[in-house]
């Protein structure tokens, strides 16, 4: 096992490397850059001639190193970020990218793993409930709500209960606060606003994953108590529960843990839309901003990101499964 | 119920009376008569084998005996399945499956193997930890008790080294081995009925052999009965004292396995009979033409091997046939005994 977690360590060096140099190219594949819209801004909007206008921004480009080939641009960054925990400069936001992105970070990783683990835990519980119910009322009803779930697009979920919140309860919607806590320090009120707030987001980001749970683990448990394990179990004289919960569950929660491991990047992508709409701290709308305006270090770092966090979370779900499954682990 | 004047049979005492056991399957369809007035007794210390083929409701007999037909399709609507302790009889067939006294019977005094050991194992838990379950639930010892008897028994059904077998996974065991595993799991608990599912249907013939010769071995030790179900002729003819033959839901013939085998009665077993290929015979291999009717809404009062069988007669389409015993509790359901009985 311990064996399996270092092998595993290590794959995941070489990858992280790899995904560093593709987000970099990524980055840069777009014809112009950055100082190219700033020039633009400096003529048009600051009254600045051609000439004046080239000249600060080329004192930008050798201040940056912007001028030096691509691969130096590329070393520079990778050593910035492995030795100082530096990510370049954001342009747009005129800070270091790593004062920009933390906390915006911090509120997508909190909102993405809320509602990941909501989404499990109540798509597993259904799950259970549907495959170990199937036919009856209740498996149907949950069976439509999971369509409704995976088919209806998150941002309009969003605009509904915005709508509905706006105009019927008459609070305060979007964002995570209400004005007047926004920049205040936390206190219990606070929190309790921040919940009124919080439940949306969830709400809305989780609802396709926890309706995609549901049928995933419906349809696997169904596969698994017909397998001819689940009969042996039976034919011991184990108790049902016994039966479903140690020896058919235990089986048909493998491909949920492996849908774990891709689950951030996609919630994080899930909630780009959704965070424009409902006006959120995440990282999508700053992403977005940051591709539009081609802020290069910016959004390359947040590229970077979301890649860092899907082979972690791969790593992760691959140990668990290890642990889980005996099998795995020989591989 | 059947006269069994058989020399040595009465000798032992009765373990299990089937009588007109009924378990239906409610389908899209409709209604399925996987086993249909199945009648039969086990008795102690004796092998019954069932053959058929596929679909013909061994598989289901079995189950039913087990309380574990799969659920809500499939239920037992009639008949009795009684099972003789030494001082109480119970009737299986009234018992809820999920009942404290059905899972004291299932797994501890009647324990049933598989056919496929590649997929009857648990792949995410050891096989010891698979077998110290049983244990464990139905003789209340200990963990290492437990575990000291998962050692035991897996020796003695030919697992080498056991002692660190105990702690492997399935999959590093060969099909043989899990058959073997299967057969320490059932037997754990020390079986008075073992139900051997088609036990060797996956495995290579010397396997094949070898876990055979083992059943057999057990069964002299541990004085089990044992209900063998096959389509194989050739197991049933080494192993079984007497045999059931069955066809789409119903019996069709019982007798000793002497009988069956030198004297069939009934069209379909001799039909199955000479459907075994026999080695230094070049004469063509006779097949049984057609195939099983589908059982799903299959109309009553006709005997349903009719349109398949050499012998059939206007009264084989026209009225079920009932049930003849002839002599040493050997029965058949064919209108054919009728005639002979009228002629004779």
């Amino acid at each position: 096992m311990m064996n399996f977690i270092i092998r595993r360590l290590l794959y995941a060096v070489p990858m992280l490397v790899l995904v560093s140099f593709l987000s970099f190219v990524i980055i840069n594949l777009p014809p112009g850059d950055y100082l190219t819209t700033m020039r633009q801004q400096l003529q048009s909007q600051a009254g600045l001639t051609p000439e004046e206008a080239r000249e600060i921004t080329e004192r930008m480009a050798a201040r940056y190193g912007l001028d030096r080939p691509f691969m130096v641009q590329y070393w520079e960054w990778v050593k910035g970020i492995v030795t100082r925990g530096d990510f370049g400069y954001s342009f747009q936001h005129n800070r270091p990218v790593s004062e920009v992105i933390w906390q915006r970070l911090a509120w997508t990783l909190i909102i993405a793993t809320t509602c990941h683990v909501i989404s499990v835990g109540i798509g597993v519980v259904v799950g259970i409930f549907s495959a170990t119910h199937k036919y009856s009322f209740l498996d149907n009803f949950f069976t439509v709500l999971a369509f409704l779930g995976v088919s209806v697009p998150n941002f309009f979920v969003a605009l509904v209960i915005m709508y509905y919140l706006a105009f019927h309860v008459k609070t305060h919607v979007g964002g995570l606060f209400s004005p007047q806590y926004v920049l205040a320090p936390w206190s219990w009120a606070k929190f309790v606003d921040f919940l009124k707030h919080f439940w949306v987001p969830i709400f809305v980001v989780g609802l396709a994953g926890t309706a995609q749970n549901m049928r995933v683990m419906r349809g696997n448990l169904l596969d698994v108590l017909n397998s001819q394990y689940v009969e042996t179990a039976r034919a011991k004289g184990l108790p049902e529960r016994t039966v479903i919960y140690k020896h058919a569950v235990r089986n048909a929660i493998q491909p949920i843990i492996m849908y774990m491991g891709m689950a951030m990047p996609f919630l994080i992508q899930g909630e780009v839309i959704a965070s424009i709409v409902l006006n959120l701290p995440t990282i999508g709308p700053m992403f977005h901003h940051a591709l539009i305006n081609q802020d290069m270090y910016l959004a390359g770092s947040f590229l970077m990101m979301i890649a860092v966090v899907l082979i972690l979370g791969n790593l992760l779900a691959d140990i668990l499964l290890a642990w889980m499954d005996p099998r795995v682990r020989y591989e | 119920m059947t006269n069994l004047g058989g020399s040595r049979l009465t000798r032992h005492k009765l373990l299990l009376d089937v009588q007109n056991l009924c378990t239906h399957f409610r389908t899209e369809e409709g209604i399925l008569r996987a086993v249909d007035r199945v009648s039969f007794q086990v008795h102690r210390g004796e092998t019954l084998g069932i053959v058929g083929e596929s679909g013909c409701g061994k598989s289901v007999t079995a189950k039913s005996i087990m309380q574990i037909v799969p659920k809500p399709k499939g239920s037992i609507v009639g008949g009795k399945i009684l099972y003789h302790r030494e001082d109480e009889i119970i009737d299986i067939a009234t018992l809820h499956y999920q009942s404290q006294q059905m899972r004291e019977l299932r797994g501890n005094e009647i324990s049933m193997i598989f056919q496929e050991p590649m997929t009857s194992l648990n792949p995410v838990y050891t096989i010891g930890d698979q077998i110290m379950e049983a244990i464990q639930l139905h003789q209340k010892l200990d963990k290492k008790a437990a575990r000291e008897k998962t050692i035991e028994v897996l020796g003695k059904v030919g697992i080498p080294s056991p002692q660190d077998r105990v702690d492997r996974y399935p999959h590093e065991f060969s099909g043989g081995m899990r058959q073997r595993a299967m057969i320490a799991m059932a037997l754990s608990c020390n079986p008075r009925l073992l139900i051997a599912d088609e036990p060797t249907t996956a495995l290579d013939v010397t396997v094949e052999a070898q876990i055979i010769n083992l059943m057999q071995d057990l069964q002299t030790e541990m004085g089990m009965s044992i209900i063998m179900i096959t389509h194989d002729l050739g197991v049933i003819a080494g192993i079984a004292d007497r045999v059931l033959v069955m066809y789409a839901g119903w019996v069709v013939e019982t007798g000793t396995t002497e009988e069956i085998f030198y004297h069939p009665q009934h069209p379909y077993t001799r039909a199955l009979l000479q459907s075994i290929p026999k080695i230094g015979s070049n004469a063509r291999l006779e097949s049984i033409r057609g195939s099983v009717p589908d059982l799903n809404n299959l109309a009553q009062g006709w005997c349903y091997f009719a349109p398949r069988c050499s012998a059939a007669m206007d009264i084989c389409v026209e009225k079920e046939p009932p049930i003849f015993s002839r002599e040493d509790g050997h029965t058949v359901k064919c209108w054919l005994c009728q005639e002979e009985e009228a002629s004779a």
